[in-house]
C-alpha cells in the first residue's frame, strides 16, 4: 500500500514497454523516489557508464506519498547519471505530473537503450506505446507539450519533456513538467534527449491505495495544521515566495555576484521579491500575478510572472504575453547577481526561455557569469562570441544568450557545456564556480560556512538542496547557528543531508521542512505503507541512500580530492560585509565530516559503516 | 544619531514616506535600541521574524536590550524562508 507494485520498464532500441514488479524488499530498505530509483540505477548500470550513451539508464521514481491526499506529496524525482558531472544526477520536480504517473498505476518508469528514431512515451492507465515524435523533434517544450494533448485529445494528460536544449545536448538541460515545473539540475534533459525520447505523457484514473486509512489520515490532517500555523509554510513562502531570499541573503553579505568576485549585489532589490510585487509598466500591475500550488500543497510558493509587455524583450513578440512560471530566488539570483543584471524583466524572459527550452537557470546563468568574466579579462572575444558583448550587467546579453542556449546555436553551444567546460577550453578553469562540474547555486561558501561543506560534499555536485543549512545558519529553522564560524557545521550539514535523502525518498516537497521534522512526516508514511515507520528508521534510510550514491560517485572515479571547492572561495577574503576577510573554510570541516560519517580520511565509507547501512 | 532602517516584504508598508528600495536613513537618540526604532514605525513586534544588525544575526527577543550605534543598518522580514 502505498505503492502501486508496479515498474514500467521501456527498452527505446526494441520499442518495448513492460510491466514488472516492484522489488518491495529494496522499497523497505530505500523508502521511495531519490533511494529507491538510485538502488535500481546502481544495481542495473556500470558507474563508469557514458552518461550519453545508450547504456546509462534514466529512471522516473515516485515515492510513496506521491498522489495521496499529503500535503505536498505529488513530487517525482529523475535519477540517471549526470552528463554535466559525471556523478549520480536526481532531480527533483513537483507539479502534476507525479501523481498522474502513480494515478496510472506505475510507481516507476525505467528508460534503458536508445531509440532509433524520435519518439515520446504516452502511458494511459495500464496502456504504454511509444508514438513517434518526429512532427514535434526540434520543437520547444511549450509547442510539444499541447501538441500531444491535442493529438490524445486530452487536455487532462500531464506531460514531461525537454526542449531544443535537450535534444541538442545542453549539459544542463532539464526535463520540464506542467509547463513550468522542471527536474532542473545536472542535465537530466540531456540524458532523455541522448534516447531520441522528447517526452512522457500521462494520464491516470485511479487512486493511490493507502495501508491504514484513518491513520493516514489522521496524520495528514495533523500535518497540514503545522503547515498552516507556521508562520514560514502558513504565511511567508505562499505570500513572497522563495524570492523573499533575495534581499536577506544580499544584507547578509552572502550574495554571489559577478562570478563570485563579489558577495553583495548594489541590484538586488530591482530583482527581489518586494520588486517583483510592486506595480510596474503602463498598466502598473505588478510582475508577480499570482501565486500557484503544486499537486496537494498547502503551502504554494510558486510564483506566476508576466513580462511588462513593453519591454524590448517582447514588444514584438505577443507569444511571450502571457502569464507564466515566474523568478523563484535561485534562478533570479543565477540570471541577475551572477550576471550582474538588475533588469526584472529581462529576468523574468529569461527564465521564461528556461522552462520553454528546458534549461537549468542556476548553471546557464552561472556558466554566462563565468564567460562575463573571462571576455572582461580577454580570454574571450567578440570573434569567440558571435559577437556578442558579453560585459557584466547587460540584459541585452543576457536575454540573447539565453536564446541561443536553449536552442543550442552559435556561442550558446559553448555555454551548453556548463562552465567547467568552457573555463577549462579558454584557459581560465579557476573562474568556474563549481564542484565536481555543477554550477553551486545562490549561497556565498565564505558567508554561510555550511553551506561550503554542503557545496563539496553534495552527491550530484554543487547543490543547495542536498543540506540546506541557509535555513539553520541565516533564517534560525530550527535552530539558530553562526554562518561566520565552522564549529559544528560537519554535525549540521551531516544531518540536513540524511534528513533531506528521506524526505526526497517520500514524495514530499522539502519546503515542508520549514515547518515539519521527521516527527511529522514518519507518522504520514507509516499510515501509508505497511510495517512500522519510525524517526529513526527514516534517518537510517537517508544516511543509507547517502552512502549508496556516495559509493556510486567513488566506483565512477571520484575521489576526495573532487570534495573541494573552487580556489576563489578557499583563497580570496570576502571584500565587503560580515564575512568580510574570511574564506571558506573547508579544510576545518572537511576531516570532521568524514568522520562523523563514519569513512576513512580518503573519504571512503568505511566496512564498519557499510555494514551498519546493509550496503 | 543615524541609523538605516530596512523593512522588508509586508513590513514594508511601515515605512515613513521618503522611503525607497525599503530602507530610509532616520535620525534616532543615541542609545536607541532596535525595539525603540521598531515601536517608532508602529511595526508590530510579533511579526519580526528575522532581524539584521549590519547583516548580522539579532535575536528578536533580544530587541529591547541591543542598542544600535551611529551608521547601523537595522533590516528586519517578517517570517520568509526560501530555496
Amino acid at each position: 500500500m502505498g505503492w502501486t507494485g508496479k515498474i514500467l520498464r521501456v527498452n527505446l532500441a526494441k520499442g518495448t514497454c513492460t510491466p514488472e514488479d516492484l522489488n518491495m524488499d529494496w522499497a523497505g530498505q530505500y523508502l521511495g523516489q531519490r533511494g529507491l530509483a538510485t538502488k535500481y540505477l546502481v544495481e542495473e548500470t556500470d558507474p563508469k557508464v557514458d552518461p550519453l550513451s545508450p547504456d546509462n539508464k534514466l529512471i522516473f521514481a515516485t515515492g510513496p506519498l506521491t498522489g495521496t491526499c499529503a500535503s505536498t506529496g505529488g513530487r517525482y524525482s529523475v535519477i540517471t547519471k549526470g552528463p554535466l558531472t559525471g556523478a549520480i544526477a536526481c532531480s527533483n520536480s513537483g507539479g502534476y505530473w507525479g501523481a498522474e504517473l502513480k494515478f496510472a498505476g506505475w510507481d516507476m518508469i525505467i528508460l534503458e537503450g536508445k531509440s532509433k528514431k524520435p519518439v515520446y512515451l504516452c502511458v494511459i492507465d495500464g496502456k504504454a506505446e511509444l508514438c513517434d515524435a518526429s512532427e514535434i523533434w526540434g520543437k520547444s517544450v511549450w509547442d510539444m507539450d499541447p501538441w500531444i494533448k491535442s493529438r490524445h485529445q486530452d487536455p487532462m494528460m500531464h506531460v514531461a519533456g525537454i526542449g531544443i536544449a535537450g535534444e541538442n545536448g545542453v549539459l544542463y538541460s532539464c526535463i520540464i513538467n506542467d509547463l513550468h515545473r522542471a527536474a532542473g539540475r545536472s542535465g537530466v534533459g540531456a540524458v532523455m534527449g541522448s534516447k531520441n525520447l522528447k517526452a512522457i505523457a500521462v494520464r491516470g484514473t485511479g487512486g493511490v491505495k493507502v495501508d491504514d486509512f484513518p491513520a493516514f489520515l489522521a496524520a495528514t490532517s495533523a500535518a497540514k495544521e503545522v503547515l498552516a500555523a507556521n508562520a514560514v509554510t502558513g504565511e511567508g513562502l505562499p505570500t513572497f515566495g522563495t524570492q523573499v531570499l533575495m534581499n536577506v541573503i544580499n544584507e547578509a553579505g552572502a550574495l554571489p555576484t559577478r562570478n563570485t568576485r563579489d558577495v553583495e549585489f548594489e541590484g538586488a532589490h530591482d530583482i527581489s521579491a518586494e520588486a517583483m510585487a510592486a506595480p510596474s509598466g503602463k498598466d502598473g500591475k505588478p510582475n508577480l500575478l499570482a501565486n500557484q500550488a503544486c499537486f496537494g500543497c498547502t503551502i504554494a510558493c510558486g510564483r506566476i510572472s508576466k513580462v511588462n509587455e513593453e519591454h524590448y524583450t517582447v514588444q514584438n513578440k505577443p507569444e511571450y504575453w502571457h502569464a507564466s512560471g515566474g523568478l523563484e530566488y535561485e534562478a533570479a539570483w543565477a540570471l541577475g547577481a551572477a550576471t550582474g543584471v538588475s533588469d526584472l524583466d529581462a529576468l523574468t524572459y529569461a527564465n521564461f526561455i528556461c522552462n520553454e527550452q528546458g534549461i537549468d537557470p542556476i548553471s546557464f546563468g552561472a556558466t554566462l557569469g563565468a564567460a562575463m568574466e573571462m571576455y572582461q579579462d580577454g580570454a574571450l572575444t567578440e570573434k569567440d562570441t558571435d559577437g556578442l558583448e558579453l560585459k557584466f550587467g547587460s540584459a541585452e546579453s543576457l536575454t540573447s544568450a539565453v536564446e541561443l542556449t536553449g536552442r543550442a546555436e552559435g556561442f550558446g553551444k559553448e555555454l551548453g557545456m556548463g562552465s567547467k567546460k568552457l573555463c577549462d577550453k579558454y584557459g581560465r578553469p579557476e573562474l568556474s564556480m563549481t564542484v565536481k562540474g555543477q554550477e553551486f547555486p545562490a549561497y556565498d561558501p565564505r558567508a554561510i560556512q555550511g553551506m561550503g561543506l554542503t557545496y563539496a560534499t553534495s552527491n550530484r555536485g554543487a547543490c543547495h538542496l542536498r543540506s540546506y543549512t541557509v535555513s539553520s545558519e541565516i533564517l534560525g529553522i530550527p535552530e539558530k547557528t553562526d554562518p561566520l564560524v565552522t564549529d559544528g557545521k560537519a554535525g549540521l550539514v551531516k544531518a540536513f543531508q540524511d534528513a533531506t535523502a528521506a524526505v526526497d525518498s517520500a514524495g514530499l516537497c522539502i519546503f515542508t521542512t520549514f515547518a515539519w521534522t521527521l516527527e511529522d512526516i514518519a507518522p504520514q508514511i507509516d499510515g501509508a505503507l505497511a510495517g512500522k515507520w519510525s524517526v529513526d528508521r527514516l534517518l537510517e534510510i537517508g544516511e543509507r541512500v547517502w552512502n549508496l550514491e556516495r559509493q556510486y560517485n567513488l566506483q565512477a572515479g571520484f575521489t576526495a580530492k573532487d570534495d573541494t571547492l573552487p580556489k576563489r572561495l578557499l583563497k580570496d577574503a570576502a571584500k565587503t560585509g560580515p564575512a568580510k576577510g574570511l574564506t571558506a573554510g573547508l579544510d576545518k570541516m572537511l576531516p570532521e565530516y568524514y568522520e562523523a560519517r563514519g569513512w576513512t580520511k580518503e573519504g571512503v565509507p568505511t566496512n564498519e559503516t557499510l555494514a551498519r547501512l546493509a550496503l | 544619531m543615524k541609523i538605516t532602517l530596512k523593512l522588508y516584504a509586508t513590513l514594508g508598508a511601515f515605512l515613513p514616506p521618503g522611503a525607497q528600495r525599503n530602507a530610509i536613513d532616520l535620525d534616532v537618540s543615541d542609545g536607541a535600541t532596535i525595539g525603540d526604532v521598531l515601536a517608532r514605525q508602529n511595526v508590530p513586534r510579533e511579526t519580526c521574524h528575522l532581524i539584521l544588525v549590519n547583516g548580522i544575526f539579532s535575536p528578536p527577543a533580544n530587541a529591547d536590550a541591543r542598542e544600535l550605534v551611529d551608521g547601523d543598518t537595522l533590516a528586519v522580514w517578517p517570517p520568509v524562508a526560501g530555496g
